[in-house]
């Protein structure tokens, strides 16, 4: 039982880590504001001056920026969508008792420790290239004509390629939902004449809500900033056809040495990212408290 | 004295002794390409010469090394004391004094021997801020093989209806022959690299004199749709995401009748040991539109400068010195042969005729190298000095995003017309932010 004494004890032997780890946050927010109000180019020296809310209004209005607003929730929401119904799926199929369980399920992982720079060099070169890469020859061989990936669907080739990179993830937690399921209630469906279909929507998937839950809101907080897979593989591009807010705010304060810009840039993107956050909450919360 | 003492004496000496002759090390920051990491395997000729400097590499993709060099000079964060940096950068940089000046160079530098389109471009008030390591232009490298049995002749001039021509006819689809392979890769040094000068050679600019963009000209106009007609119709698929490095290999493994790039290819499209098509590659100067003059579309030059604010200046003087002398070509020509020499920075190169002989494109790079003009790079009068690129700060920037409009033109994701007019609203836009239009 503490007491108030203790207590108050307590909070002065913990305030140093406190402190610390605060100044680790607010320190580089703080100064990333202060950019936001500033001119500030480094190509520019000495041209320093307090602009106001000129770099937002620029951001703002560029038209990049909504087509990037647009590519980072559809970036998002593409590969949540595939990455949970793919992981109920495959974990559906690896709960099941087969030859090879165990190398299965370790292939199943592999993907999900493969470096985000690699997997996407690996798939622009050897899988999506339209003169030597697999697909290409695949089409061949079936006298198709090769569907060059990158250039002519480049949002949907890098949702396919993050999503790759997240199924493990998924199916993971998914996986060790479904074993902790009561076998006795699938039972008892079955023997009140339940098929597998209505079975799987009336107790399996309301077991395992909570897990999704889980899956879209970790998976969210990553997604949002993705950047590495665009950066090797389309450079944003074409147009600015898979640019999103990451990539855009990359653009600003590295290629156009604009920190003041990009600085405003990240500012937007934190308050997007945290209405996006709080719309999540609010929407599967419920499952949550459940 | 006891043996203690003594040997704390001898220990002193020594000590002294090393600190006398340790090594100051300079750190060298240069782009991965393969001349300079052929510098990098010269090291110890440069140590057995100055054994008080050490050097330390940072050997960067262009793109990062370009970030990295940048935020140091600017920040002056001090973390390079040598830095290869391109002639765009030189002057911008130089008006910022960021650069230090390389007057006093060593004895038998011959600084009169540099090639003039390269230095004059790396001089301010005629002082030179960088030294030149290699120089470019751009020609058409073809397949003499493909061309014949086609039955079409590539002139040593040609224009770019003759190119649209024979790309026709070297075409062959099923075969993986594609006539003309261009860069599509977005970037300003990459895929408008070679749209600027193909602008440059019909008539076209980037600014008029009052800093507004001319990308609603017909030149522009005419420059992007005739682009566009040669890779659409002609080139390999999955062309816009091609740079110089992809057209390099498409063309090394024989799947290119043309390639226009950058004179640097030369060596590496003849060198047997990398491309299978070797003995069979022709040079034609870069084409012009029908009726008009001129070589010079393009300029490119890798230079090393000294960041002000080294603690280290003569040092990375010395360096840099001997990095660019002729002392150095012939050390590489020495270990590697003649053609592996770095092109396009001195005359007595081109006198040579152990390297003529060796370079089959000699003759070629050097013409286009002295065709250009970096004041004058097209038709119409400009406010900016420039080739494939144009000399103000902002131009890295707007650049690439303009670069994104024509990459998505190739795509087939917009029409050529969309594409001029968002690159002449961006780059408006920028301009008018940075306060070059009132």
């Amino acid at each position: 039982m503490a007491t108030k004494h203790s207590r108050a004890a307590a909070r002065l032997m913990i305030s140093p880590a406190v402190i610390l780890l605060l100044g680790w946050m607010i320190i580089p927010l703080g100064m990333t504001l202060y950019f936001s109000f500033l001119r500030y180019n480094l190509l520019m020296p000495g041209m320093e001056e307090f602009t106001g809310l000129a770099n937002y209004r620029f951001f703002l209005t560029d038209p990049a920026f909504f087509a990037a607003l647009k590519n980072t929730l559809l970036l998002v929401g593409g590969v949540l969508l595939v990455t949970v119904v793919g992981g109920v799926l495959l974990a559906l199929m690896l709960d099941q008792p087969f030859f090879g369980q165990g190398i299965v399920r370790i292939l199943v992982i592999a993907p999900f420790f493969v470096m985000p720079t690699v997997s996407a060099l690996v798939w622009k070169n050897m899988f999506m290239n339209p003169v030597n890469g697999l697909f290409a020859h695949a089409a061949k061989a079936l006298g198709m004509q090769p569907f060059d990936f990158l250039s002519a669907a480049p949002l949907a080739s890098i949702i396919g390629i993050v999503s790759w990179q997240w199924l493990p993830f998924a199916t993971l937690i998914l996986l060790t939902a479904l074993q902790s399921l009561d076998q006795e209630q699938l039972e008892a469906a079955e023997m009140d004449g339940a098929p597998w279909i209505k079975r799987f929507f009336y107790i399996m998937l309301p077991h395992l809500a909570r897990a999704i839950t889980v899956v879209i809101l970790i998976q969210t907080i990553f997604l949002l900033s993705v950047f590495a897979e665009i950066l090797v593989t389309t450079n944003g591009g074409p147009g600015v056809a898979s640019t999103n807010l990451t990539y855009l705010i990359y653009v600003q304060s590295l290629l156009q040495f604009d920190v003041g810009g990009g600085s405003a840039g990240g500012v937007v993107a934190i308050i997007l990212a945290n209405i996006v956050a709080i719309f999540l909450m609010r929407m599967i919360g419920k499952n949550l408290d459940a | 004295m006891t043996t203690t003492f003594r040997a704390l004496m001898g220990a002193c000496a020594f000590g002294a002794l090393a600190t006398a002759s340790m090594a100051e090390t300079i750190t060298v920051a240069t782009v991965n390409n393969g001349d300079m990491i052929r510098m990098q395997g010269l090291m110890d000729e440069f140590k057995a010469e100055h054994p008080d400097i050490d050097v330390e590499w940072v050997t960067l993709e262009e793109n990062v090394l370009r970030q990295r060099v940048t935020q140091d000079v600017a920040t002056k964060g001090g973390q390079f004391d040598v830095m290869t940096i391109g002639n765009y950068e030189v002057p911008i940089w130089a008006k910022q004094s960021w650069l230090v000046p390389l007057t006093d160079m060593p004895e038998g530098y011959d600084e009169e021997d540099l090639m003039p389109a390269i230095a004059d471009g790396l001089r301010q008030d005629g002082t030179l801020y960088a030294a030149p390591f290699y120089g470019e232009s751009a020609m058409v490298m073809y397949r003499t093989d493909l061309a014949e049995a086609a039955g079409v002749t590539i002139p040593d001039a040609p224009n770019w209806g003759q190119i649209e021509e024979a790309a026709a006819a070297m075409t062959d689809r099923d075969n993986e022959i594609y006539g003309i392979c261009l860069r599509g890769k977005a970037g300003w040094g990459e895929n408008m690299a070679f749209i600027s000068s193909m602008a440059n050679s019909m008539g076209a600019r980037w600014f008029d004199m009052d800093w507004h963009p001319q990308f609603d000209s017909e030149a522009w106009s005419e420059t992007l749709t005739d682009y566009l007609d040669l890779m659409n119709n002609y080139g390999p698929p999955g062309g816009s995401g091609n740079g110089f490095n992809e057209n390099l290999a498409l063309f090394q493994q024989g799947k290119c009748g043309m390639w226009i790039d950058a004179t640097v290819a030369a060596s590496f499209v003849t060198d047997p040991e990398e491309s299978t098509v070797a003995d069979s590659v022709g040079f034609a100067q870069f084409p012009n539109k029908e009726g008009m003059e001129g070589t010079g579309h393009w300029l490119w030059s890798w230079n090393l400068a000294i960041p002000a604010g080294t603690q280290k200046e003569e040092s990375a003087k010395a360096f840099v010195a001997w990095a660019t002398s002729k002392e150095y070509t012939q050390l590489v020509a020495e270990r590697e042969g003649w053609r592996a020499a770095p092109p396009g920075t001195r005359t007595s190169l081109y006198e040579n005729q152990d390297y003529l002989d060796a370079a089959p494109f000699a003759e070629m790079t050097l013409n286009a190298i002295n065709g250009v003009d970096i004041l004058n790079p097209t038709v119409d009068e400009v406010p900016y000095i420039g080739s494939q690129w144009v000399g103000i700060p902002e131009f890295q920037g707007i650049g690439t995003a303009v670069g994104q409009q024509f990459s998505a033109a190739l795509a087939g994701q917009v029409s050529a017309e969309q594409a001029l007019q968002s690159a002449q609203q961006l780059t408006e836009r920028e301009m008018t932010r940075a306060g070059y239009i009132q």
